[in-house]
């Protein structure tokens, strides 16, 4: 296998309080091959904005890095001066975030932000880089961009706005995009488009994308790969058909059981009973234990090791002793039975 | 009330974190009393926390209770001419004047003690300074009520007087009312009615805060279920106000109260010092830095400055308690 | 906009006619006026006289009428205490209340806005700490100790500037006396300068602190940061220029203030401007200055309040709605 662009290895993010130290990510592995889509899901709390953030290094204080290595295209990058990450950011890794109708300064014109954006990391000069940005706008479909190249962020509607978002994101063509819920804030309509936007342009770039989301939905329609996320761990990692035709952990599987997928046959939706601990009291093992509904003995105590199940990653002890049992047969008997 | 100077934050840490939520938490919903309970509970608690709060109110407390009690503990009576000896005029602090009687603080000109001159001063600030506030207060909340919970044009034209006001400083506002009030009272009657005048001119240049923060409150409760079932079975609007919208403007108005004194007090100083305050028969803090102020030159620095550093005290402090009130009651201040 | 600045000019009109009727009243029903400009050995019938070409006695609304239309022309009548026109005393007193507020109104922008960043901007080096302790105790100093205590250390003690009083100035135009040309003069304006403008100084510097900190933790400024723009660019491009726009109409409404308080710090300095004439008006109760003074203070501090109106509309875009999209 080639050397991936993203490759997180161990990543411990803590948060010093006056209660001492919440882990928010916790020993959290993810790779990223060059132009793949990598999508990122769990619940608000589990920590995949904070590995996002991590990696574009904007943890706010006092969140820092405790632990673990980030390279991008093999160079470490987790532990970069500020000035040095300063030109990684934007240059080489983009990002797009939540709300589109706050991540304009609403004082400068669109155009201004975006040729302040090509300026910073290109020597183009004024008048390139605004030919630059129109281009930009048609390419992220902006109707008329020579005219809205002058328009402040209020004048346009959320959905365009998030479009410029990702014109400032891919501006100077990074390799990598670290998306935060990029639809969320926008209307179902708009979600669509947004999303194929993204899709197409990263496909045409060839620029990896980091896709952090809570919506199932959105990481069925764009990505290759998925990885949940739980308590601040990785769950279960694998390629998207497999993790949801095929969940192997039982958060996965009760995650799936949770939203109705078209074509296939489940009796009803099923939910997880109880909620995610906080950090301040994540239990001891596997975090997930106290709402499993497989758990045994072992759960309790220690935690979980990452298990190759065929192209699948499971950090569960089910899985402890079946790495080979990758028919569909077979995964059943290990859900359906527990241990066996 | 200065107990648990030593080691609190630490040892109170594990203890208070989790009782915030909680206090916060309930805040929302604030129903009638939520004042007396904060009292009863988290205020106190939260009070115990801060170094500053406890200074302040310390400062604040021995400042008032030396003015209140100026009458019975002064060691001097500043008015009282017998006691004064003219030959100890201007001893500096800490030494003997001619008599051999030892001044803390000095003597001005006339051989008036420094410091009881200032005890006796402070009283005259905080009374002009309390009643002031309490004027403003009445007014303020009594306007922002009707303002609130009538609506309308009655409304617009409280609050359309109130931001005229606002857009001038107090200051200026107190000054002028000051001068109408000179101008309209016949002359040998200003030095009788100088503090009452003082008094007026002070609450009228700080309704405004109060009507605001009132009015506001007001609104909210106004179209809250209780207060609309309420009125659907008849219960008279003066009960209403008084029973389910007064208690929870209480929070708010006890915080602009406490700050509105701090400033109360450098208002009245100031009107004082400008000449155009409290006579000089009865100096306030502000009259002993502007007659001190002549002495300046000749050296007599501390018949100036002692009761100048006595007043940014006062100011000081309560400004500072009114600080940590706001943000302990965390009331929905603007 | 246009209807915006419309209805604020509106107010604007009606807060000068409030101001002019507070005004009037004081001019027609406190005391006497005739009294007040005669002397003792003038006749009955000169009194009706005078009083019958003053106008005194027409009917109310058009002696409002009249004091309208003659303060518009700068007209206030004739000061009871000097026995001179009121509007000639003020001119003369002018220019140093204007100097001296110019120059405390821009000592306290430049260099509260300048400590507001750094303290926002470097919250936990020592400077930042010490600044805000400062400005703390600076909002609870009244001015005038403020300029007892610089007058007793940089007049008494050290004796470096003078402590009262303008200096020397020079006359230009014949109708501006200004004291920036003279060596004194400027040594003049230092003490009273600071004295007025600490206080604005340091509301200043809280506003700023506060409003800059509000405004790096927008998602704008991290996205900034995410597209990898340089901590100049966030810091002064984008994170300044967000926070001044709330900051203008504080500092804009202070800057009106400043000239109120010149009142105090004239006092202190005994400075020969405005705000001491006003207050011997009022000390002497000498009418048709304190009706001047009140009139042409409001003038000002309505005309600020329009500046910084129109001021904000040319900041921030988002007010100026219907501004088409393209073209600048």
């Amino acid at each position: 296998m080639t050397e991936p662009l993203l490759s997180i290895r161990d990543l411990t993010v803590e948060f010093p309080t006056r209660r001492g130290r919440l882990t928010a990510v916790d020993g959290v592995s993810l790779d990223i091959a060059e132009g793949e889509v990598l999508g990122v899901v769990g619940e608000s709390g589990a920590g995949k904005s904070m590995t996002g953030m991590a990696v574009i290094g904007l943890l706010e204080p006092p969140g820092r890095i405790a632990g673990g290595v980030i390279r991008l295209a093999g160079r470490r990058i987790d532990d970069l001066p500020y000035d040095k990450m300063r030109k990684v950011r934007g240059r080489e890794i983009g990002a797009i975030f939540q709300d589109p109708l706050t991540s304009l300064n609403p004082l400068y014109t669109i155009g201004r932000q975006l040729v302040e954006t090509i300026r910073t990391h290109t020597d183009m000069t004024p008048t390139k880089a605004r030919e630059r940005a129109v281009a930009l706008l048609r390419e992220v479909g902006i109707p008329a961009p020579e005219h809205r190249v002058e328009s402040y962020p209020h004048e346009l509607s959320g959905g365009m706005r998030q479009r410029v978002v990702i014109a400032l994101a891919l501006s100077v063509n990074p390799r990598l995009v670290i998306a935060d819920e990029p639809t969320t804030a926008l209307d179902v309509s708009i979600q669509a488009q947004i999303l194929a936007l993204l899709r197409r342009l990263c496909r045409d770039h060839g620029t990896a994308v980091m896709l952090i989301t809570h919506d199932m939905g959105v990481i069925a329609e764009t990505a290759n790969r998925v990885a949940v996320m739980y308590a601040g761990r990785v769950a279960e990692v694998g390629p998207v058909r497999e993790v949801i035709m095929h969940p192997r952990h039982p958060y996965t599987v009760g995650l799936m059981g949770s939203i109705p997928i078209v074509g296939t046959d489940l009796p009803r939706l099923s939910q997880i009973e109880g909620s995610m601990p906080r950090l301040s009291a994540i239990p001891p093992g596997c975090a997930f234990h106290p709402r499993c509904p497989k758990r045994f003995g072992r759960c309790e105590t220690e935690r979980p090791e990452t298990i190759p199940v065929g192209r699948d990653h499971v950090a569960c002890w089910l899985w402890d002793g079946h790495r080979d049992a990758e028919s569909e047969a077979a995964r059943r008997a290990v859900l359906d039975h527990g241990r066996g | 009330m200065a107990e648990s100077d030593t080691g609190t934050p630490d040892a109170a840490a594990p203890t208070a974190a989790p009782a915030r939520p909680a206090a916060t938490a309930d805040l929302p919903e604030r129903p009638p009393g939520a004042l007396r309970r904060a009292i009863d509970s988290d205020l106190v608690y939260a009070f115990r926390r801060s170094p500053t709060a406890v200074v302040s109110a310390t400062v604040a407390a021995i400042m008032i209770l030396a003015s209140v009690l100026a009458p019975w503990i002064a060691p001097y009576d500043p008015f009282d001419p017998a006691t004064l000896n003219l030959m100890d005029g201007f001893t500096p602090p800490m030494e003997a004047g001619f008599s051999g009687d030892v001044y803390l603080l000095g003597t001005d000109d006339q051989g008036r003690d420094v410091l009881s001159a200032i005890m006796y001063g402070a009283r005259i600030s905080l009374l002009v300074g309390v009643c002031a506030i309490a004027f403003a207060m009445i007014l303020g909340t009594t306007l922002g009520l009707i303002a609130g919970y009538v609506g309308g044009w009655v409304d617009s034209l409280i609050m359309r007087i109130a931001d005229i006001q606002l857009s001038f400083p107090a200051i200026l506002v107190a000054l002028l009312i000051f001068g109408v009030a000179r101008a309209v009272l016949p002359r040998d009657m200003h030095e009788d009615m100088a503090i009452y005048v003082l008094i007026l001119a002070i609450g009228l240049s700080d309704w405004v805060q109060f009507a605001r923060t009132v009015r506001g409150t007001t609104l909210v409760e106004k179209n809250k279920e209780y207060v609309q079932a309420a009125r659907v079975i008849g219960v008279h609007p003066a009960i209403i106000v008084f029973k389910h919208v007064l208690p929870n403007t209480l929070g708010p108005v006890t915080v602009i109260a406490t700050i509105g004194l701090a400033l109360a007090i450098i208002t009245e100083a100031t009107l004082s010092f400008l000449g155009v305050g409290v006579p000089p028969t009865q100096p306030s803090l502000g009259t002993l830095i502007r007659i001190g102020g002549n002495f300046l030159f000749s050296g007599e620095w501390w018949i100036t400055l002692f009761p100048g550093v006595a007043l940014v005290l006062l100011a000081l402090s309560v400004n500072l308690l009114g600080d940590w009130l706001r943000d302990a009651l965390n009331p929905r201040l603007r | 906009m246009a209807a915006f600045i419309i209805r604020r000019l509106i107010q604007s009109v009606l807060v000068m006619l409030v101001v002019s009727f507070v005004s009037f009243s004081m001019f027609t029903y406190v005391g006497d006026p005739i009294n007040n400009m005669v002397g003792q050995e003038t006749t009955q019938a000169e009194r009706e006289a005078l009083r019958e070409r003053l106008g005194l006695d027409d009917p109310f609304p058009v002696q409002f009428a009249r004091f309208v239309g003659r303060a518009v022309q700068g007209e206030f009548g004739v000061s009871y205490r000097m026995a001179r026109p009121v509007e000639e005393i003020i001119a003369e007193r002018l220019p140093a209340t204007i100097e001296l507020a110019t120059v405390s109104a821009l000592f306290a922008l430049v260099v509260g806005i300048a400590m507001g960043v750094y303290t926002a901007l470097h919250r936990d080096r020592w400077l930042a700490r010490v600044f805000m302790t400062l400005s703390l105790v600076g909002v609870s100093l009244p001015t005038f100790l403020i300029g007892i205590l610089l007058i007793f250390v940089f007049a008494v003690l050290l004796q470096w500037l003078p402590s009262f009083g303008r200096g020397d100035t020079v006359a230009i135009g014949g109708w501006w006396t200004t004291g920036f040309l003279t060596a004194s003069g400027l040594k003049a304006l230092i003490l009273p300068a600071i004295t007025l403008g600490l206080f604005q100084l340091t509301l200043i510097m809280r506003l700023v602190r506060a409003e800059m900190l509000e405004v790096l933790r927008t998602d704008y400024i991290k996205f900034a940061r995410a597209r990898g723009l340089s901590d100049r660019a966030i810091h002064f491009g984008h994170a300044l220029k967000n926070t001044l726009v709330p900051v203008i109409t504080i500092a804009g409404l202070q800057l009106g203030a400043i000239l109120a308080f010149a009142i105090i710090t004239e006092t202190v300095f005994q400075w020969p401007g405005i705000g001491l004439l006003f207050i011997s008006a009022i000390q002497f109760v000498d009418v048709p200055v304190m009706a001047a003074y009140l009139v042409m203070i409001s003038l000002f501090f309505v005309l600020i309040n329009l500046a910084v109106d129109l001021l904000y509309y040319a900041v921030d875009p988002r007010l100026r709605a219907e501004r088409g999209p393209g073209g600048r």
